[in-house]
């Protein structure tokens, strides 16, 4: 795929606070990218300098091979949807759709058509005469997709744009918004704090925190091979464990050695090791690799969380199998289970 | 807490008595004549009828006309200053708006009369027109001086309530018209203006209003023969002792005046409709704004 | 080009805030002139603070606006404040109609308002002086300070009166103790704007007053024709006067909040 927009260095100083520390990144042609990180790792900024609202301190933003940092919004190629919608109060729901093309001065009759088509997209035809205010949040949410898809942009830009909508809607929204993705066939650059959402919809995550990228990769890759602690914290519960990396394929933990996948570290060297929780398995005392007590049960709906206490820490499992607490059991896994990461300060 | 209810009692009695009763009396007034004994009145609609009178009408044409300009005047000076003040830093911004509140505090008649001796003939400016060779021109008592100090006194109140209304306006509104596509000039003509709107019908109401039916200004930096409606009621009641035609006036004012404010507050609740009003607020909260 | 709007916007304001304040610092200035002048200054004197205090009518008539003013704050603040609570708890269709009549003083242009008290106290036989300028100044400022606490009223969570007469406080208790504290802010502007109100007003008390009752508005509009630096003096001590206030009652709780807010987002880092 063809690279859209590069960002070079990009660096942003907030009265002397540095908040982006030299981010370089490519979003290609096509793709629905999520930057996702705890609130205040610099994902909105870049959002919004890639959009034109802020200026970077440094660095460059290329658009098709071409340098925009200094070009204002109006004149970008990019429309954003905005964290609680931005919708003009004092328009209806087609005027506010048609604000764009209306600044573009075309024909009365092609606005009609597109306003008419775009509303078609979000699932309101009826709606254009609603007059904001009548709208649900939902409503709200799809009137600001479509005003920023109807000028038919080359990327768009959504910042947390499901933060304000309840649980169920959106889980509906978010593959809504993906398929309205496929269906246009344009960049979606997506701001969220939310893991969950990051990893139903995007092809690529990128993992942000304390203004610095930690990881970029597509959602197995990031769920399955975090490449540091803070990654693994953040994308889904996880047991973290510190250990030795004995050889390739040998890793040694709670003073035992276990086979792993892994390969490529120096022999001898420090490492954390994330476990699943999913991933290990509850069996009888003799039958598993660590021996431990159940100390908690926890009744999640679909799966229990259970806490095992071994004489090192306390795991936690998530399993649908019945226990009960203070039974003696063993901890079970996989060599493709243990994830080796780079060890790297505490988080 | 129920028990608290009877306790409007008193004000409703206080209310009758000092608003509504009087209200009543100038219409009385306003309907009635002069009968042959001195406790004797007469209903008669002579005293409307009087309006047709071209000196009346002058007046009242003339307090349109000041009052007209010296709104559009406030409102040309005061939105690009509550413009500006609106995009400054948070702390510049209070410190500016107090420094714009603080003359509102002081005595208006006391503010007026310094104007007096800036404008008369042998005045600060004119002092300063001679200095720098022009001739000295005739500014007290002239529409002009009138004009001045009725902007001088109530452009504060234009100020104000457009500030507000710009910096309660959500930012990301004006973000998203640039996203598609408006440069900073429509933006402001297509957004910023239209939703300042409440804002300068607020204005244009706390400016207008007093000045159609000023009194003190018009006769302190007008002259004593300088006639208004304000002062046109004065004559009447204080000079020529005609209560019956000047309660007649008084009533037309008021019935313009309050009808004006109904209007603007549909016009507002339109441009406005998703705030909500509280019952029979606006109006009060309108002047309230003042001290802000 | 960004300077350069700065520089226009510096330059709108400045002019702005000079239209504003000249005539506050020409009255100022002239009021230390030697001279009656009020366009030369001719030296540095103390002469017309001097005169101001052998001027018995304007010594008068600060006292009648002080006194006017503090009695009318304090019977129209506690009136209006006890009426604002009453209309909570009133039926709508009550507080709906008394809100109406309330506004009309509000609404209706000032010299309308003074016509008609003038003719109330002409007809109910008043004679016009001190009394009927008190009365009137009341009927003017209740009205405001009710439009100020009636919102903080409906503001409160009306299940704290019924949990302090819950622990056994009396009515009385509750209204003392409980309510009038939460609506304090309310009652503070309301009693500020009905002082200043009071304070400044011209055209009720020309209307309402006579027999040689007079307050520093109407001394002032009598001297129009007669320009007396004693005026500026006046003028200059009430700016100073509001002007001490205002600091006092704006950069005092500003300070506090600030110094509350650093402390709070301490707090939170």
């Amino acid at each position: 795929m063809k690279k859209l927009i590069e960002l070079e260095n990009l660096t942003k100083e907030f009265n002397g606070q540095v908040v982006l520390k030299g981010i370089h990144l490519d979003i290609h042609e096509n793709e629905f990218m999520t930057l996702l990180g705890p609130s205040g790792c610099g994902k909105t900024t870049t959002l919004r300098i890639i959009g034109g609202f802020e200026e970077a301190s440094a660095g460059e933003v290329l658009f098709d091979g071409i340098d925009i940092s200094k070009l204002p919004p109006h004149k970008r190629e990019i429309n954003t949807v905005f964290q609680k919608y931005a919708l003009f109060p004092h328009m209806n729901v087609h005027d506010n759709i048609a604000f764009g093309l209306k600044i573009k001065k075309m024909d009365k009759s092609i606005i009609d058509q597109k306003v008419l088509k775009i509303l078609t997209l979000v699932g309101l035809e009826n709606y254009g005469n609603r007059h904001i205010s009548q709208l649900s949040g939902g409503q709200q949410q799809r009137v600001a997709i479509a005003r920023a898809l109807v000028n038919e942009p080359k990327v768009l830009l959504l910042d947390e744009p499901l933060g304000a909508l309840d649980l169920k809607l959106r889980k509906a929204m978010q593959v809504e918004l993906k398929n309205i993705q496929k269906e246009v066939g344009i960049t979606f650059i997506y701001v969220t704090h939310d893991q969950e959402e990051a990893l139903t919809m995007s092809d690529t995550i990128v993992v942000m925190n304390d203004g610095a990228i930690q990881q970029i990769g597509t959602p197995t890759d990031i769920y399955n091979e975090p490449e540091n602690r803070f990654v693994a914290k953040f994308i889904g519960e996880s047991n973290i464990v510190e250990g030795l990396f004995v050889k390739d394929f040998l890793v040694e933990f709670d003073g035992q050695q276990f086979v792993c996948v892994d390969k490529g570290f120096d022999e001898g060297q420090e490492v954390d090791i994330v476990l699943r929780p999913e991933d290990l398995d509850i069996v009888e005392v003799g039958q598993g690799k660590i021996e431990g007590v159940i100390s908690s049960i926890l009744f999640k709906g679909v799966h229990y969380e259970i806490m095992v206490e071994t004489s090192e820490r306390t795991y936690t499992v998530h399993t649908t199998d019945i226990n009960e607490i203070g039974k003696k059991v063993n901890l079970d896994f996989w060599p493709e289970d243990i994830h080796v990461m780079e060890k790297m300060g505490t988080y | 807490m129920k028990q608290f209810r009877k306790l409007v009692t008193p004000y409703c009695l206080w209310l009758f008595l000092l608003t509504v009763v009087p209200m009543l009396l100038i219409v009385f007034y306003a309907f009635t004549e002069k009968g042959t004994a001195i406790t004797t009145f007469s209903f008669t609609l002579e005293n409307f009828t009087k309006f047709l009178d071209p000196i009346f009408v002058s007046v009242l044409f003339r307090s349109l006309k000041l009052g007209l300009l010296t709104t559009g005047v406030c409102f040309l000076v005061g939105y690009p200053i509550a413009y500006m003040i609106a995009k400054c830093k948070d702390t510049t911004q209070t410190i500016l708006i107090l420094l714009i509140t603080i003359p509102t505090w002081i005595n208006l008649l006391m503010r007026t009369y310094s104007w007096i001796s800036i404008l008369s003939n042998n005045g600060l400016l004119n002092k300063l027109f001679e200095a720098i060779g022009m001739n000295s021109v005739n500014m007290l008592y002239t529409d002009f001086a009138v004009i001045i100090g009725m902007v001088y006194n109530f452009l504060p109140f234009m100020i104000l309530p457009i500030h507000a209304s710009l910096t309660n306006m959500d930012k990301s509104l004006l973000e998203a018209s640039q996203d598609l596509g408006a440069s900073p000039i429509q933006t402001f003509f297509k957004i910023t203006f239209r939703l300042s709107l409440s804002g300068v019908l607020t204005g244009i109401t706390l400016v207008f209003l007093p000045s159609i039916s000023a009194f003190v200004i018009p006769k302190m930096l007008g002259g004593g023969q300088y006639s208004l409606i304000g002062n046109f009621i004065e004559q009447q009641f204080i000079t020529i002792g005609n209560w019956h035609f000047g309660s007649a006036v008084s009533l037309i004012l008021a019935v313009f005046v309050i009808g004006l404010m109904a209007l603007i507050f549909m016009a507002e609740k339109r441009t406005n409709n998703s705030v909500e009003e509280e019952e029979g607020g606006w109006l009060s909260n309108a002047k309230r704004k003042k001290v802000r | 080009m960004r300077k350069e709007r700065k520089s226009v916007r510096i330059l709108w304001i400045g002019v702005c805030l000079f239209f504003l304040y000249f005539p506050l610092i020409i009255m100022a200035v002239f009021s230390f002139n030697d001279a009656k002048s009020l366009t030369h200054f001719s030296g540095f004197s103390f002469k017309w603070y001097g005169s101001l205090f052998e001027n018995t009518q304007l010594l008068d008539a600060v006292l009648v606006s002080v006194s006017i003013a503090i009695i009318a704050t304090i019977v129209s603040t506690i009136l209006g404040t006890i009426t604002a609570i009453a209309l909570s708890k009133s039926k709508k269709i009550v507080r709906t109609s008394i809100l109406q009549v309330n506004n009309l003083p509000i609404m209706n242009p000032e010299i309308v308002t003074a016509i008609a008290l003038m003719l109330f106290f002409s007809f109910a036989n008043i004679e016009k002086g001190y009394m009927t300028m008190l009365l009137a100044h009341i009927a003017f400022c209740t009205p405001y300070v009710i439009t100020n606490v009636l919102p903080k009223v409906k503001q409160l969570d009306p299940h704290l009166a019924d949990a302090a007469m819950d622990l056994g406080a009396t009515p009385f208790q509750t209204l003392m103790k409980v309510i009038i504290p939460q609506i304090k802010p309310g009652i503070l502007a309301g009693a500020l704007f009905a002082f200043t109100m009071s304070f400044d007003d011209f055209i009720i008390s020309y209307f309402v007053s006579g027999n040689g009752v007079e307050n520093i508005s109407i001394v002032v509009y009598n001297m129009t024709k007669r320009l007396n630096p004693s005026i500026y003096a006046l003028s200059t001590i009430v700016l100073v006067v509001i002007l001490f206030a205002l600091l006092i009652g704006t950069f005092v709780p500003y300070i506090l909040v600030k110094r509350k807010g650093v402390k709070m987002n301490e707090e939170v880092n």
